[in-house]
């Protein structure tokens, strides 16, 4: 109703271009004002600096990994920012053997199979918690809540690991952080509220909860359960203090991550050298280069950014779900 | 469906039956039998969970009883000589470990200061957008960094500000002949950890304020439009009112886990910036306990850790719910 005149008034304001300029920005309101030119440009600025931020390691790095030696001495040994001398060569030397084509192997599989494991885990405690009325559900979420709050710390956790026979042992990795009581919450309240309604009818209709769990609930919560997979998954590809911990010692026995800590702590101890020793993780000498390392950084990069497109539309979900229920 | 909307209350009634039993018609053994076996499957599907958390999160908890011992691996948990509290007398009066608790509470202080206001601020600049796909397109790259380890973060800034990288190299061709290596040096090293923290979670955390603005009901900002509030008064009266609920919580949260923060981030860079600025209470219960195989007295220093964020925590909570939030969990 106010609106009306201020149209009238911004029409006035602006003359003749008001009809482009209203249907190129759809979405102002009618009663903000139209933005002024410096204001759009320190706007512009910004998103452009934001992206060129995030972005510009990325590109570079990408473009070192697929660099020849030359290229990357032409750029003093550093990373390469414009493209010349591309190569396939780094990726051929990783792929035909050696730690870095083990490690790689060796994360994606812990990644899998943790996931796996975590996400079971974490449906059926999510599920066995969400009714209201159960028997014991207060006692066994509040045991689980406790160890949100407190921990024993890093030291008596890797004696009992020690103690489990953990060490070295791939299960390691794996058990010790399978369980997030915090993506059990997410979980538990999305059954709790979202599904309780068609879970409370099939159980009135007779269905078990082994059923209702299969065939009910597990086909309506797909978003849930990609968004929580996906952090699981991340978590595990990532995780890099549990190797330190349980199997630092058997370089043969890493996951990448550790295989890329290695050539940090040792591209900053040789600060300015730019030469590591990758080289020796890939079983032949001699062959170390920046592009090579920069290989290694986009082997870890690679399942994140393709996984990504793929669970981000539920993001907004999954972490305001986590925001408030949490 | 007209049979299940008449069915369901009876259900519903029953249900409340058995939880509460206030008819009392049958025994409250036979009850609590009968609650337990029709939700057995329920209970046994919590199993798993449980029984991993039993393991690795209450077995070390009962561990800490070595803060008290002179822990040996040969004699292990019951036959490790007691020693009261000697472990955290020597903690108390151990540089090392007040260096550690100096360092944590600069270090963080200095990243709250510099990481909380950024995500605020691109998130009003997000909200301001008017194109959504541009928005959404620029919001995902910046969330990217979020989904990468602390390992390759680190690596990246050593290659774009570390000593061979890329700022280092364009600093020395335009006539700087001898740049700070920022990723070894001390005094940059407080600095460094909060551009890391910045760089890695910002757009991520616009994800929550932004929610937050797009639950501002646009009549406001209309009705402060027509008397004649500018862009900048509306910022100042409606959007950022807006946001203080949320700012409150998350900061108070923050303050929660402030002993326990950035603790991969920290460990990886220890070598390359030397303890004396990168020796954080996390840090140093690791190199106590494991590197040098003092158990005892990493576990000690890990016990005060523990209670002192659950002391944290719980501080946090309340100040959450004086300021009328929810916090981690309700009054």
């Amino acid at each position: 109703m106010t609106a009306i005149p201020r149209i009238a008034e911004g029409s006035a304001a602006t003359g003749g271009s008001v009809r482009r300029r209203r249907r190129r920005s759809r979405g102002r309101p009618v009663w903000e004002e139209p933005p002024t030119t410096a204001g759009l440009m320190a706007k512009g600025g910004t998103l452009c600096l934001v992206l060129v931020i995030i972005l510009l390691p990325i590109y570079a790095i990408v473009l070192t990994s697929f660099s020849t030696q030359g290229a990357v001495n032409n750029a003093g040994n550093g990373l390469v920012l414009w493209p010349h001398g591309l190569t396939l060569n780094n990726y051929k030397l990783i792929i035909g053997g050696g730690v870095v084509a083990r490690a790689l192997v060796i994360s994606l599989a812990i990644t899998a199979v943790g996931t796996a494991i975590s996400l079971a885990i974490t449906i059926l405690a999510a599920y066995g918690l969400s009714r209201a009325d159960s028997f014991g559900h207060k006692t066994i979420l509040w045991t689980m809540l406790i160890t949100m709050f407190f921990s024993g710390g890093i030291i008596p956790l890797f004696l009992v690991v020690s103690a489990l026979g953990g060490y070295d042992a791939y299960w390691s990795l794996i058990l010790p952080s399978a369980v997030s009581v915090f993506n059990i919450i997410v979980m538990r309240s999305f059954f709790a509220s979202a599904a309780a309604e068609v879970i409370e009818s099939a159980r009135i209709d007779g269905a078990g909860d082994w059923t209702i769990l299969r065939r009910i609930v597990l086909p309506m919560s797909k978003a849930v359960t990609a968004v929580i997979a996906l952090f699981y998954a991340v978590g595990y590809w990532n995780s890099w203090f549990n190797i330190m911990l349980f199997m630092p010692a058997d370089s043969q026995k890493w996951p990448l991550q550790m295989v890329l800590y290695t050539y940090v702590t040792e591209g900053s101890s040789m600060a300015g050298s730019g030469t590591s020793n990758v080289g020796q993780y890939l079983g032949r000498q001699q062959i170390a280069t920046v592009s090579l390392q920069m290989a290694v950084v986009v082997l870890t990069l690679v399942p994140i950014v393709i996984a990504y497109p793929f669970a981000q539309r539920h993001f907004t979900k999954g972490v305001l779900l986590g925001a408030i229920k949490g | 469906m007209s049979t299940e909307v008449a069915r369901r209350p009876q259900a519903a009634d029953a249900g409340r039956d058995g939880g509460r039993g206030r008819q009392g018609a049958r025994p409250a053994r036979a009850r609590w039998r009968a609650r337990l076996r029709r939700d057995r499957s329920l209970i046994l599907m919590t199993l798993p969970a449980l029984v991993l958390l039993l393991i690795f999160g209450y077995a070390p908890m009962l561990g800490l009883v070595m803060a008290f011992q002179d822990y040996n691996v040969y004699s292990g948990f019951l036959h490790s000589p007691w020693v009261g509290v000697a472990n955290f007398q020597q903690l108390f009066t151990d540089p090392g470990f007040w260096r550690a608790l100096t360092n944590t509470v600069v270090l963080f202080s200095i990243q709250l200061a510099l990481f909380f206001p950024v995500p605020i601020a691109l998130a009003i600049l997000f909200d301001s957008m008017l194109s959504r796909r541009l928005r959404g397109l620029i919001q995902s790259v910046a969330s990217l960094p979020h989904f990468f380890s602390w390992v390759l973060v680190i690596t990246i800034f050593e290659q774009m500000l570390g000593g061979a990288g890329v700022l280092p190299a364009f600093l020395r061709q335009h006539g700087i002949t001898n740049p700070v290596d920022v990723m070894t040096d001390p005094g940059t090293f407080k600095f460094l950890v909060s551009a890391q923290l910045i760089w890695k979670e910002t757009g991520w955390s616009t994800i929550v304020f932004m929610a937050a603005l797009a639950a501002i009901s646009p009549t406001l900002y209309e009705a402060a439009a027509v008397d004649g509030a500018g862009r900048w008064r509306r910022l100042r009266h409606i959007t950022l009112p807006g946001l203080k609920a949320i700012t409150i919580l998350l900061l108070i949260l923050q303050l929660g886990y402030a002993l326990t923060f950035g603790f991969e981030q920290m460990l990886i860079q220890l070598g390359a910036v030397g303890n004396s600025a990168g020796q954080v209470l996390t840090t140093f219960s690791y190199e106590y306990g494991i590197v040098q195989g003092n158990f005892s007295y990493g576990a000690a220093a890990g016990l005060f850790l523990g209670f002192t964020s659950v002391i944290l925590i719980v501080a946090a909570n309340k100040v959450a719910h004086l300021f009328g939030q929810d916090g981690l969990y309700r009054r």
